[in-house]
């Protein structure tokens, strides 16, 4: 038996399969429960592949070394964000000086409330600056991190969370602020989920996706500037 | 098809070169989206061989967040050390930054005129 495991887990193969069969199970566990964003099909698979991982004692190079096949479609995926944006450029086009005004916005706003909060709880220096770029897309998120003085990896993991915390507390609020337009949900989730709300809003609809993705990439633009000049204001 | 995907991942590279030549703090792939998107107003519209693999991938974005996710587990010891701090600042800050970002857009959109809203387009 232990001879059968170590031979399939040598192959890259066999993360790939894990990964998607996960993920096609914990989707279709999340439709049976009626769609609930606790059980988001990410974070549950995320969960049992840790779980999995653990039990059959694998490292995470090991994995990583099948399912970055599957992580590198990221690329190519936020490129093809130009097409759902180029199919509502009109509305973008409308909407341009209000966008970037809310982008503005929320963008302070996502950096500066952490850093309070944190500092309020009395985090160390080392996780607040962790914390801080922590709205952006995770790649932007290292770079941020690493020019401030954070933990890269850190960085990228407090993202993810933070883009599932997105997930779950956006919805509740829309429906408690009147937001009925998909655009404005879409931008919203964009910047404050990166592309856990991304891919989260193209669930509402393609126009709501294509408002994320630019939300996404404007804000790592604008995060990329503000936060190291905030954390050097604040004197971190 | 084949074209179209050949076509996301040129748009790709290009925009990581683009990048590293001029040190721009922003990933390659976003770097791309908007050569992309200058591409698709050149052309004036969305070329069927492009939409299909773009609509694919773009269907199944969730999942491409999966590798990464499973990383946090290289962080156990550290998130263990300071959990309820990390947990409830990214909780206040992120239902903050919700209702700065949607309260700001809605205001300042409210008097133009988009036609339907949320159209299921």
């Amino acid at each position: 038996m232990s001879s059968f495991w170590v031979y399939f887990a040598a192959k890259p193969l066999w993360w790939i399969i894990v990964t998607i069969a996960t993920f096609l199970f914990t989707s279709w566990l999340n439709r049976r429960v009626g769609g609930t964003p606790l059980l988001h099909p990410v974070l549950v698979a995320l969960s049992l592949i840790i779980v999995l991982l653990q039990l059959t004692g694998t490292d995470y190079n090991t994995y990583f070394e099948g399912a970055q096949f599957i992580h590198f479609l990221l690329g190519p995926a936020t490129v093809a964000l130009a097409v759902p944006l180029y199919d509502h450029f009109e509305r973008v086009k409308k909407m341009l000086l209000p966008l970037l005004i809310a982008c503005s916005c929320g963008a302070v706003t996502a950096a500066l409330s952490v850093i309070a909060v944190a500092w309020l709880l009395g985090a160390s220096e080392a996780t607040l600056l962790s914390l801080a770029p922590k709205s952006v897309t995770s790649p932007i998120a290292i770079g941020i991190a690493e020019k401030i003085g954070g933990y890269p990896s850190l960085a990228a993991g407090l993202v993810l969370i933070t883009g599932a915390i997105g997930c779950l507390v956006a919805p509740p609020l829309f429906r408690w602020l009147k937001i009925e337009d998909d655009a404005v949900k879409g931008f919203t989730l964009g910047l404050s989920a990166h592309g856990f709300g991304t891919a989260f809003a193209f669930e509402f609809s393609t126009l709501a996706g294509a408002f994320a993705g630019l939300a996404m990439g404007l804000t790592g633009l604008l995060t990329a500037f503000i936060v190291p000049v905030l954390v050097r204001l604040l004197g971190l | 098809m084949l074209a179209g995907l050949l076509l996301l991942l040129v748009c790709q590279l290009l925009g990581e070169w683009i990048v590293l030549a001029a040190g721009l703090p922003v990933p390659g792939p976003v770097m791309g989206m908007v050569l992309l998107l200058a591409g698709l107003i050149a052309h004036g519209k969305v070329p069927a061989t492009i939409r299909t693999p773009a609509e694919g991938l773009l269907r199944h974005l969730a999942l491409l967040f999966v590798p990464a996710g499973v990383g946090l587990m290289v962080h156990a010891e550290l998130i263990a050390a300071e959990w309820l701090v990390i947990l409830t600042s990214l909780v206040v800050s992120t239902v903050v930054t919700v209702l700065v970002t949607a309260l700001v857009l809605k205001r300042l959109t409210r008097n133009l005129d988009l036609g339907a809203r949320g159209d299921k387009s």
